[in-house]
């Protein structure tokens, strides 16, 4: 397995807020990194500087082997071989599904609107949606939105695609819809970073776990190990927060 | 009211509608081009530029047109620019209109989740593709009433396009009324061509506001 991603002392502060502080850590090529921690510990912070949304103050990002210019005005291009899916789906309410798939393709990529929209229609068949395609955003559920937000990045081609608790804003019986479709996923082989809260789910997926406080990595491991023997007494009080015993 | 009159007025009346409405709809297209550059400097606070368009809206909405006009018809010549009366009205309305254009278009603008930014960001576009294709569409839907609201207020200001010597329907009514005392059907024939000028747009206007918002909301 070769490295894909690498982030070297990434640091990210607010003013006197440090959001982030000197994080390193790789990723290997069809690899699943899971990003689990209490809230305000900077995991979705982490994949937003990934993506180029974040200015950093120190460190440095690597994908295959070239740094990412994660200023805004100088972005080389980098940023958009990795896909971000969110919490808010955030499909463009204007356009049909197939539009909000196609769009990106046609204008960034420059490629024929005919063969986009083939493959549009394939990934769209393989989450269940082709029926959609004709449909606006609002006209579908939280779990088909936040379908579709995945194969909208996906079409991009991109080389590792960062989920940002993709699940949060779903309803109960709509996460597993979602997350079958990560699963999926992780079987053909994508390197994916993942933050989320479902602990099942991240045990289930993930090859590489990682336990972010504080704006530090307090904590790595398989998935096995992670949950079933954490290391430190801060991860163990974490993992707790998670399972119910009736007194 | 004698009829007769009416059928003899008509064709003045006719050629005053013309004139207006097309010195209106000039002046309305060139409000929106200014209101949305206008909208887009100070939503994106760019620098200096912000500055410029912030006194340019508070210079133009807290003057009335028809100062505007007399500005633009008498003072410009002054300093040896001379533009025509026709110009000088589509000039005038762009300019009062922009500055209600802006406001409005900013206000689309800011009623959309930056996250729809980031989204079009983390797809690989660039900032121009991202307003046009994603921010812009949105923007000018939300937008919608506020414009077409603007552009019914923006063509009944027309009738101050008499003051400068253009033979809008308010300088043919008055000059008819002046001519001949035929009070009564000269504001008939005044009342009945505003009415024609602004009933389909504002009939126009409900339906693409309608659409529009079924299109993104569903309701």
């Amino acid at each position: 397995m070769s490295e894909i991603v690498s982030v070297k002392n990434l640091c990210k502060r607010y003013d006197e807020l440090t959001v982030l502080d000197n994080i390193s850590f790789s990723v290997q090529k069809g690899e699943v990194v899971v990003i689990v921690g209490p809230s305000g510990c900077g995991k979705s912070t982490l994949l937003r500087c990934l993506n180029g949304l974040e200015e950093i103050q120190d460190g440095r990002i690597f994908l295959d082997g070239e740094k990412i210019e994660t200023n805004r005005n100088k972005t080389n291009g980098l940023c958009e071989r990795m896909g971000m899916v969110f919490q808010s789906y955030d499909l463009f309410p204007h356009k049909t599904i197939l539009q909000n798939l196609t769009l990106a393709p046609i204008i960034v990529k420059k490629r024929k609107r005919k063969e986009v929209e083939e493959e549009a229609l394939a990934l769209l068949e393989r989450v269940g949606l082709s029926s959609k395609k004709d449909s606006y955003p609002r006209q579908l559920s939280g779990g088909q939105k936040q379908r579709v937000a995945i194969v909208r990045a996906l079409i991009m081609h991109p080389e590792v695609l960062l989920l940002d608790e993709i699940t949060a804003a779903l309803d109960p019986e709509m996460v597993r819809e979602v997350l079958d479709v990560v699963l999926n996923l992780a079987r053909e082989g994508r390197t994916m970073l993942i933050v989320t809260h479902e602990m099942q789910f991240a045990r289930a997926v993930a090859d590489r776990m990682l336990f972010l406080e504080g704006g530090k990595i307090v904590e790595e491991g398989e998935p096995e190990e992670f949950f079933e023997h954490p290391k430190t007494e801060r991860l163990r009080q974490f993992l707790q927060t998670f399972t119910y015993i009736k007194e | 009211m004698d009829f007769g009159v009416i059928k003899e007025y008509l064709p003045l009346y006719e050629k005053a509608f013309l004139l207006t409405i097309k010195i209106g709809w000039i002046g309305i297209l060139l409000s929106l081009v200014l209101g949305i550059l206008v909208a887009f400097i100070l939503f994106y606070r760019i620098p200096v530029l912000k500055l410029i368009a912030g006194a340019y809206i508070e210079l133009f909405r807290n003057t009335p047109l028809l100062v505007q006009l007399f500005f633009l018809y008498f003072g410009l010549p002054k300093i040896g620019l001379s533009i025509s009366a026709e110009w000088c009205g589509a000039l005038g309305l762009g300019l009062l209109g922009g500055s209600y254009m802006a406001e409005g278009f900013r206000s689309g603008l800011e009623a959309i989740p930056v996250s729809q930014t980031e989204s079009a960001y983390s797809l690989g576009m660039s900032k121009g593709q991202m307003f046009r294709k994603v921010i812009l569409p949105q923007a000018f839907s939300l937008s919608i009433p506020a414009i077409v609201a603007n552009v019914i207020f923006l063509l009944k200001e027309t009738s101050v396009f008499s003051a400068i010597s253009l033979m809008d329907l308010m300088f043919t009514a008055k000059d008819l009324i002046g001519l001949y005392y035929n009070t009564t059907e000269c504001l008939f024939l005044l009342v009945l061509f505003y009415i024609l000028m602004l009933l389909p747009v504002s009939i126009a206007g409900s339906v693409v506001e309608k659409k529009a918002r079924y299109r993104m909301f569903g309701v």
